[in-house]
């Protein structure tokens, strides 16, 4: 029995060469983004080889930056205030899809995963008519606005796919022991859904933390820190401490990325990671 | 819990909305959807009204006309990058896609333990921040760059290289790379979906390696191969921080004029035309491409 469907599996097996190919690609993947941390440790005001010393001084100068310092707190409230919102608003979307069956289902979360396949550029200008016509000054606020659109597709995926094998009967056992609907939440669904919360909240921050076009029509007197990078590029001069601070922001993310996906594998059983 | 008194037209709707699963989910779903809709249709909607409307000074005139979208059409310089946007967007895609499918096939049919690890390593660096990816290729590739002075004191070259940055090449490099999960994820999935016994059947019968990929592995696949396309040749027609950064004048792509005309020059109408313009025409592109496509592998079955 078990041999057939191993010949099965090997149908199709590449070989050694394409095994090449895959490791060229991650080097590919990885290796210009690296050279930022690189070169981030470099002695010299120019990104170029030979490397010319270590030091630290550009990070201390990029943290020493009070409006770098401003954008980054920016840039973190609005990372808070638009993953707590995409997320609540996507855990109860996500219950929703999972849970009941309703027509025009399919109709109504095609439109929640739209802004996945707009250019961001049309979202951009589209939200500066919106703030624009609702009279919102220009502001954090709007750019929080702008980042809820954007990271609720992505917390509603998230959450969709860790509440689909959820057992309702688990929740049908609580009411009938006498629970009300409320404390059956908090006891039973939230518990189970915790994993997948956090994994959305991360990846929402992270998304929010990143975007900068959005952030760069939306924005009033106070910039985010993709925003305020953007505004430093221009100077030959700040390139060393923007190099500083890009290596700190992708090492950050892709920590917690790591950490996301973790988090969302966690209480799922074994099954996945061993068909995985 | 429930303990209701006299049936009133609040009760029976309460007792519609406990027997109701589609009530219970619209409720649970409306936070989301409103959200969406005062956040992503109405925006878009107005979008479409403005590009009918007239910039006059600092107001606008709600007079509905086509008068901007007979603006953008016989402006030649519009045409100019729209062009250019559409074929960098589509080198892109060939490039993106290319290079992707050798990888994604690896995954599905060369890795046996420890896929989810590829899968997560391809992934990553799409979470992190696209401006930063952007901003080092800007890095690698300039004038007195990674590339260029390496090659130097590698004693390769005498003098940089200038063909590196400021042009179409360039864009096209750092959006393959930007857009390389968007490419490898589709495809993977379409064929890690491929049921092997049809390949063993083929074997069996005497196909050879590469007769089995092209009459089985390859067919199957194109669904994948196609939603990369759409998914990596939409989003980058309106791509903003790449050309900005690495185009220079001659890789400069749509998306400029249109954020020109909308924070510089303060015509909102006529940006809003141009935009509607040029998603309308990449709209019908990929309709036209996705059909082209289809009956191309009708064909081949």
């Amino acid at each position: 029995m078990t041999k057939p469907i191993r010949a099965a599996k090997r149908m199709g097996d590449p070989g050694g060469l394409l095994g090449l190919f895959a490791i060229a690609y991650l080097l590919f993947l990885y290796i210009p983004v690296l050279f930022l941390p690189v070169f981030s440790f470099n002695d010299s005001i120019f990104v170029a080889f030979p490397l010319k010393g270590f030091t630290t001084k550009w990070y201390e100068q990029a943290f020493a930056d009070d409006d770098m310092l401003r954008a980054l707190t920016a840039s973190l409230q609005v990372g808070a205030v638009a993953s707590i919102v995409a997320t609540i608003l996507g855990l109860l979307g996500a219950k929703a899809v999972t849970r009941y069956q309703m027509p025009g289902q399919s109709l109504v979360t095609g439109t929640i995963m739209l802004p996945l396949f707009i250019p961001e550029i049309i979202l951009g200008i589209a939200l500066l008519i919106l703030i624009n016509a609702l009279s919102i000054p220009l502001s954090l606020f709007s750019i929080a606005i702008g980042h809820i659109m954007l990271c609720t597709p992505f917390a509603m995926a998230v959450l969709t796919s860790r509440l689909d094998g959820f057992d309702k009967s688990l929740e049908e056992a609580s009411m009938d022991l006498g629970e009300t609907p409320w404390m059956t939440f908090w006891r039973v669904t939230f518990p189970l859904v915790l994993p997948g919360i956090v994994s959305s909240m991360l990846l929402s921050f992270i998304v929010s933390f990143d975007e900068f076009l959005l952030s760069f029509f939306l924005q009033g007197q106070q910039p985010t820190l993709p925003v305020f990078i953007w505004s430093q590029l221009r100077f030959p001069n700040k390139l060393p401490s923007v190099l500083a601070l890009g290596a700190v922001i992708l090492i950050v993310s892709c920590l917690l990325v790591v950490l996301a996906e973790w988090v969302r594998q966690l209480g799922t059983d074994e099954r996945k990671v061993g068909v995985a | 819990m429930t303990a209701s008194s006299a049936p009133g037209f609040a009760d029976r709707l309460r007792a519609f909305y406990l027997r109701s699963d589609a009530a219970k989910g619209y409720a649970l779903l409306s936070p989301v959807m409103i959200t969406m809709v005062v956040l992503l249709a109405a925006p878009l909607v107005m979008l479409i009204l403005y590009s009918f409307w007239t910039q006059s000074g600092l107001s606008v005139d709600t007079t509905l006309t086509t008068a901007r979208y007979q603006e953008v059409l016989g402006k030649q310089s519009y045409h100019d990058i729209f062009w250019r946007t559409i074929g960098t967007s589509s080198l892109v895609t060939l490039v993106t896609v290319g290079l992707a499918y050798p990888m994604a096939y690896y995954v599905a049919f060369g890795v046996k333990k420890y896929k989810f690890v590829w899968l997560i390593l391809l992934t990553i660096p799409f979470w992190t921040s696209y401006l930063l990816r952007a901003f080092s290729w800007k890095v690698i590739l300039g004038f007195n760059g990674v590339i260029n002075s390496g090659l130097i004191s590698a004693g390769l070259i005498t003098e940089p290289l200038e063909f590196l940055l400021y042009n179409q090449s360039a864009v096209v490099i750092t959006l393959a790379h930007a857009y390389a999960a968007f490419a490898i994820l589709p495809i993977y999935v379409s064929l890690e979906k491929i049921d092997r016994t049809l390949l063993e059947a083929a074997a069996d019968l005497g196909d050879s390696a590469w007769a089995r990929f092209w009459r089985i592995t390859f067919p199957l696949s194109l669904p994948g191969v196609l939603g990369a396309a759409v998914l990596i040749f939409v989003p980058t027609t309106g791509d903003y921080v790449t050309p900005q950064l690495v185009g220079g004048p001659t890789g400069q792509m749509i998306a400029y004029s249109i954020q020109v005309l909308f924070l510089k020059i303060n015509d909102w109408p006529l940006g809003a035309a141009l935009a509607m313009s040029a998603m309308a025409a990449v709209g019908i592109l990929v309709v036209l491409f996705v059909t082209a496509m289809q009956l191309a592998v009708r064909q081949i079955r």
